[in-house]
């Protein structure tokens, strides 16, 4: 790590930093198309006209197209470009092979493609997180085995014995998502030449892998993967070593081990048996050691360098990413208590929980990450370090908005559906707790513009700042050539 | 440690790694999910559970495609609550010919697990059509095309053939038919064989006309076939109070 120069020292061929922009480039376009997206369906749930009467454009189609673009287009590319980085620099290797690393581009951007344009025409698996048919599940089974031959060929080309900390994270991220998805996509499609499939399972055990993936879609691809990145760019821009080697090992197989087990809690009081939703609730609450022990060996990677979060937006980007990790990972436990989660589960609260995650924590980590990593691609400096300063305080505002909007929707719901009047009868009708939720599915709105703002104006920003990389490099160029 | 374990080791040899951390993401799924296929109990014995109809489950198809589950649960727990709102909480056995099961996560409308019966067909039809002129504050989308697009019967035994091999006990021999008779009664069994499916659905959607109108079969009469379905097949009568406590 020490070696580490920027890259513009290294000859260009060492390297293969071509498909680590690609993909960097298109975390970006998904990003803003996925929170377009959100902020569309958050609006149609307070302002219904918006559905347009089409199928096209209705919540319940448009929902997973908002998902797939966020995790598979946003997070998933941003994984693909940081990993890809990662572990050529930590490696000192080129990726291996060049081919089949285009490939995994080529054929993660149509997957993404292919399940927004099904989603819409109406072909769905119907499971939260995986509704992409069998086809298009065929063919990211073909991309992710390419991705771990990528990763693994680039991992056994590496200079130095040790295999750094970092790539552990992006390896069992690999490795659990091939698991998960291949077990929870097995289907029975109805013909060769149709999309329609039914799934292998029914009822309860369909329940319980589906949790156990959907879950899990949170624990590796959304953390772990994420957790890899901040492994290598927290350390990496704050100019730190990690602040425990020591913890690094026990947050590894700790986070790997346990995270399996608590997808249940996504069914709590449900027709899953008993001892399955404990066992899942038990090592849910395990799981607070790990998440934290990680969160603080980030934040603690900061110390002696504190001052320089009020200088450098991006250091604040992880920081606050870091923060609202280790504020989700007690949340989660929290709400998988069988008390907490009767009131909370079917609410928005969970709603909200998701988002302080996946914004706070995930999509704040990346565009940190992305914002040290992109300049260096491109060998400049960003274009405007004062639009990286507005981005920050938009999404951050915008996370806020929305997650306290979504505590106070969802907690109101869920006491409100267990009010009883004076004679013990139920206190409300449903519709009079929709009626209640119209203020603040306008404030989640709210707060997704926001968030979306900022994340349009760091597109820009990179925009501008790849074009003006270019324009250096092209002088510089025509610089040599004048001497020569 | 006496055997000398040193994790640098695992942190230099990346197939070990590998090996460790398929070993490490694999036993939770396997001690939590497995047992769920082997103890008997996890799916209750209970009389009147069927495979749906040809309708039905073209209805529940098109439940699937415009997202319900993404708003709607059907699994209704065991509170005061729930049951005062809903009915009887939700039985494993009650969607074990649900493939996929969708018991939801997500409350923005009601739960739907138990919606069979408790509104007319007329009523389901407007409310698809235009929820807000039903329930003023509703935030749900209308659904016109529902009502004018033809359903698309086509494939509706490929449909059950697929259903049929992950287990649904659709029949397609004399003996599988038996079968349905002696598990299901004479009356169902007729309904779950699939040379005949084409037949049953026609003559369920024009005798129970669920969208009022007589002239043909459109997605409307299947939605509504499968929501009036819904929670409706065990009569829980029968059963005392506490049937079904040990499993839960």
């Amino acid at each position: 790590m020490a070696t580490d120069t920027p890259s513009g020292a290294e000859p260009a061929e060492q390297y293969n930093f071509d498909i680590v922009k690609k993909f960097a480039v298109m975390s970006l376009v998904w990003a803003v198309v996925g929170m377009c997206v959100g902020v569309w369906i958050a609006s149609e749930l307070a302002w219904p006209f918006l559905n347009f009467d089409s199928p096209y454009f209705s919540f319940g189609r448009f929902r997973p197209v908002h998902t797939s673009a966020v995790i598979f287009g946003f997070g998933g590319s941003a994984l693909f470009a940081t990993s890809y980085y990662v572990v050529q620099r930590t490696c000192q290797a080129r990726l291996f092979p060049d081919g089949l690393a285009s490939f995994t581009f080529w054929g993660w951007q149509t997957v993404i493609v292919l399940a927004a344009v099904s989603y819409v025409l109406g072909y769905t698996q119907a499971r939260e997180y995986a509704e992409m048919e069998w086809p298009i599940d065929i063919l990211i089974e073909a991309v992710w085995v390419s991705y771990l031959i990528v990763f693994v060929g680039t991992i056994m080309r590496r200079k130095q014995p040790h295999i750094y900390v970092a790539n552990w994270f992006y390896l069992g991220f690999i490795l659990a998502t091939a698991l998960l998805h291949t077990f929870n996509n097995l289907a029975m499609p109805i013909d060769l030449f149709s999309m329609k499939s039914y799934s292998l399972f029914a009822g309860t055990q369909d329940a319980m892998t589906q949790w156990w993936y959907g879950h899990n879609a949170v624990g590796f691809f959304l953390t772990a993967a994420f957790l890899g990145m901040m492994y290598y760019f927290v350390p990496k821009h704050a100019g730190r070593p990690i602040y425990s080697y020591r913890l690094s090992i026990v947050h590894f197989w700790a986070l790997c081990f346990m995270y399996m087990w608590v997808g249940g809690h996504h069914l709590h009081w449900t027709a899953l048996p008993d001892w399955t939703s404990s066992l899942a609730a038990a090592f849910s609450i395990l799981l607070l050691m790990p998440s934290w022990g990680g969160m603080i060996n980030g934040i603690m990677t900061l110390s002696g360098a504190w001052d320089k979060l009020r200088t450098d937006p991006v250091l604040r980007f992880m920081i606050v990413a870091l923060s609202f990790y280790g504020m989700s990972t007690f949340e989660g436990p929290m709400m998988s208590l069988k008390e907490v989660n009767a009131l909370s589960h079917y609410t928005d609260w969970t709603v909200g929980h998701v988002h302080s995650g996946a914004l706070g924590w995930v999509a704040m980590i990346s565009f940190g990450s992305l914002y040290h990593m992109m300049p260096r691609l491109w060998n400049t400096r960003m274009w405007s370090p004062r639009m990286i300063e507005w981005h920050f305080w938009l999404a951050t505002i915008g996370i806020v908005l929305y997650i306290v909007a979504m505590w106070i929707s969802g907690i109101t719901q869920g006491l409100m559906w267990r009010s009883f009047d004076e004679f013990g009868n139920l206190q409300y009708s449903f519709a009079e707790s929709v009626a209640k939720m119209m203020p603040f599915y306008a404030m989640r709105a709210i707060g997704g513009m926001f968030f979306l703002t900022g994340t349009a104006m760091m597109a820009l920003n990179m925009f501008m700042t790849i074009r003006q990389g270019q324009r250096e490099n092209a002088a510089a160029v025509a610089g040599k050539l004048a001497h020569a | 440690m006496n055997f000398n374990f040193k994790h640098e080791w695992v942190e230099t040899n990346v197939g070990l790694m590998a090996v460790l951390t398929m070993l490490a993401i694999s036993v939770g799924g396997l001690v939590e999910i497995a047992p769920l296929f082997l103890i008997d109990k996890t799916v209750e014995k209970v009389e009147g559970v069927r495979p749906y109809t040809p309708l039905e489950q073209r209805g529940r198809d098109i439940y699937m495609r415009e997202g319900c589950y993404t708003c709607h649960s059907q699994m209704i727990r065991p509170f005061r609550d729930e049951k005062l709102r809903y009915g009887h909480y939700s039985l494993a056995a009650e969607s074990q010919y649900d493939h996929p099961f969708q018991w939801g996560s997500k409350r923005t409308g009601p739960d739907l697990a138990r919606v069979g019966g408790k509104y007319s067909n007329e009523w389901h039809v407007q409310h698809l059509v235009a929820p807000r002129s039903m329930v003023e504050v509703s935030v749900m989308p209308n659904y016109p095309w529902l009502l004018t697009t033809k359903l698309d019967i086509s494939d509706i035994e490929a449909r059950m053939r697929a259903l049929r091999k992950v287990g649904v006990p659709y029949s397609l021999s004399r003996a599988e038919y038996d079968a349905n008779v002696t598990k299901f009664g004479e009356t169902v069994a007729p309904q779950l064989h699939i040379p005949d499916a084409r037949k049953n659905l026609v003559e369920q959607a024009n005798f129970g006309n669920y969208d009022g109108d007589p002239s043909g079969i459109s997605e409307m009469d299947a939605l509504v076939a499968y929501l009036q379905v819904l929670g409706t097949m065990v009569d829980f009568s029968k059963y005392s109070d506490d049937a079904f406590v040990d499993v839960r």
